[in-house]
């Protein structure tokens, strides 16, 4: 039989060895990841809250956003923002009379990815807002509590632990969408990958390599969401 | 925003369309047969059968489906011209075909997530309507094919359908292994007129619609099972 591995050296981190470059590529690939799930959360926020207390022109602009992004493909998305997104902003830019900027992968692909988490997370966080029992709310609002501090100080805390397993989710999926990224050639782990395997030949050892990679990421985070989940539940009866 | 480019596409639109159908329809088929055992063994046992469905699962579910399909494609892909006498014989024209390694990607992926939800699905029928049907005497298959495999059927439905949608917004992924899907086209349709955003727009609006089918059948089937008591 052949050799399915014959040049593991190539996955090292000496002379000729692509071992960095994976290192790097993984760590954009975490990067984006972070900037874009923390991104998408803000807006999954902001959206959630316009969905259940905007008036009727908001919530019907945020329900065509959300339906739009959760009916199209993210490759689609990720091309029609990224294209579509740096037009407009050169444009804007250049009507204020500054010169057009070259955006940076890493920014636009946190951007991009942010819009298209977005969207799930508005729907994860208004489930898990609407699950908080109505009489924590109105208590606060008895206590004469400002909206400001009722949202920081009760809806956000409460909502949370309904919110955890979505926003787990989540997670998991932003951090396989960055390889979708390679599509548009933002360097991460997909797009080091294909150069390795493109200029060494081993195709097969270095996907299986990058799998692993990302493999070990969604280990990773499991544990660490199992353990977040578990203290937000803390002080909260057993789900059965 | 110019359109004209509609007209003399139109064709290839069309034959993208149907590579697009016939690729989600049949990685789902292909993907839900083996769904089906796969969250059976997790539930049933034997035990180490279970646990190397579950390792299936979460491998499948912990990987980009974008590296998993140019792991099929270009890394096993590539194996087999190696193999001496494989031109000859009568699989080469599949092997060499990009087609066969998206459907096979697309499947495992089907299998693997739908497994998961299967798993879930066969743990929520209630103990007590299994051990009735036991009590009656009916085998084991007669169980799972009358009771246990409907009564999970009725419970996954909506989540199903979701899953499926989330299938069919990968499918242009195939388009990065040369398969001529409804994205493919449209890539190909952007580099032949320079449009940038219209072929863009043009093939959103096909998945949206394809989204708005899934959606729509999933409801009509939802409403021909009878409710669950």
């Amino acid at each position: 039989m052949f050799d399915l591995f014959p040049n593991l050296q190539l996955l090292s981190f000496g002379e000729g060895g692509w071992g960095p470059s994976l290192l790097r590529g993984l760590l954009s690939t975490v990067q984006i990841a972070i900037g874009a799930y923390i991104l998408g959360l803000a807006i999954g926020l902001a959206g959630a809250l316009g969905k259940l207390h905007g008036g009727s022109v908001t919530k019907t602009l945020l329900e065509i956003y959300t339906t739009l992004v959760r009916a199209v493909p993210e490759l689609v998305l990720i091309l029609l923002l990224y294209y579509a997104g740096t037009a407009a902003l050169n444009q804007v830019l250049e009507a204020f009379g500054y010169d057009p900027v070259d955006i940076s992968g890493l920014i636009a692909g946190i951007v991009v990815l942010g819009v298209v988490q977005g969207a799930y997370s508005t729907e994860v966080i208004r489930g898990a807002i609407r699950a908080i029992p109505r009489g924590q709310i109105e208590a606060a609002q008895a206590y004469g509590m400002p909206p400001m501090t009722l949202l920081t100080r009760i809806t956000i805390p409460a909502m949370i632990p309904f919110a955890m397993p979505g926003l787990a989710n989540l997670w998991l999926i932003v951090m396989k969408d960055t390889a979708l990224l390679a599509v548009v050639g933002f360097t991460e782990l997909a797009t080091t990958t294909r150069q390795a395997a493109g200029s060494t030949r081993s195709y097969l050892m270095f996907y299986v390599a990058a799998a692993c990679l990302y493999l070990a990421l969604t280990l990773i985070s499991n544990v660490a969401f199992r353990a977040l989940e578990k203290r937000s539940r803390r002080g909260q009866p057993e789900l059965s | 925003m110019r359109w004209d480019w509609i007209i003399t596409y139109l064709p290839d639109f069309i034959d993208g369309l149907i590579i697009t159908v016939q690729l989600l329809t049949m990685s789902i088929v292909i993907g839900m047969t083996f769904a089906i055992p796969i969250g059976l063994v997790q539930v049933t046992g034997p035990r180490w059968l279970g646990k190397i469905a579950q390792g299936f699962c979460t491998v499948v579910r912990g990987t980009p489906l974008l590296i998993q399909l140019w792991l099929l494609y270009y890394g096993v892909g590539t194996l087999f011209p190696s193999i001496p006498g494989i031109r000859e014989s009568f699989m080469w024209p599949y092997l060499r075909d990009a087609f066969p390694y998206a459907l096979l990607a697309f499947s495992i992926s089907v299998a693997g997530y739908e497994g998961e939800v299967m798993r879930g699905a066969f743990k929520s029928v209630p103990k007590g309507e299994l051990e009735a049907a036991r009590a009656f005497g009916m085998g084991r298959f007669t169980l799972l094919r009358r009771i246990w495999l409907p009564r999970a059927f009725q419970n996954v439905l909506p989540t199903l359908a979701g899953e499926f949608v989330l299938t069919l917004k990968s499918t242009p992924l195939a388009a990065t292994i040369t398969v001529f899907d409804v994205y493919g086209v449209g890539t190909m349709v952007r580099s032949e007129t320079y449009r940038i955003y219209e072929p863009l727009l043009f093939i959103a609006g096909i998945y949206i619609v394809l989204t708005g089918i899934i959606v729509v059948f999933f409801r009509w089937l939802e409403n021909r099972v009878p409710r669950a008591v």
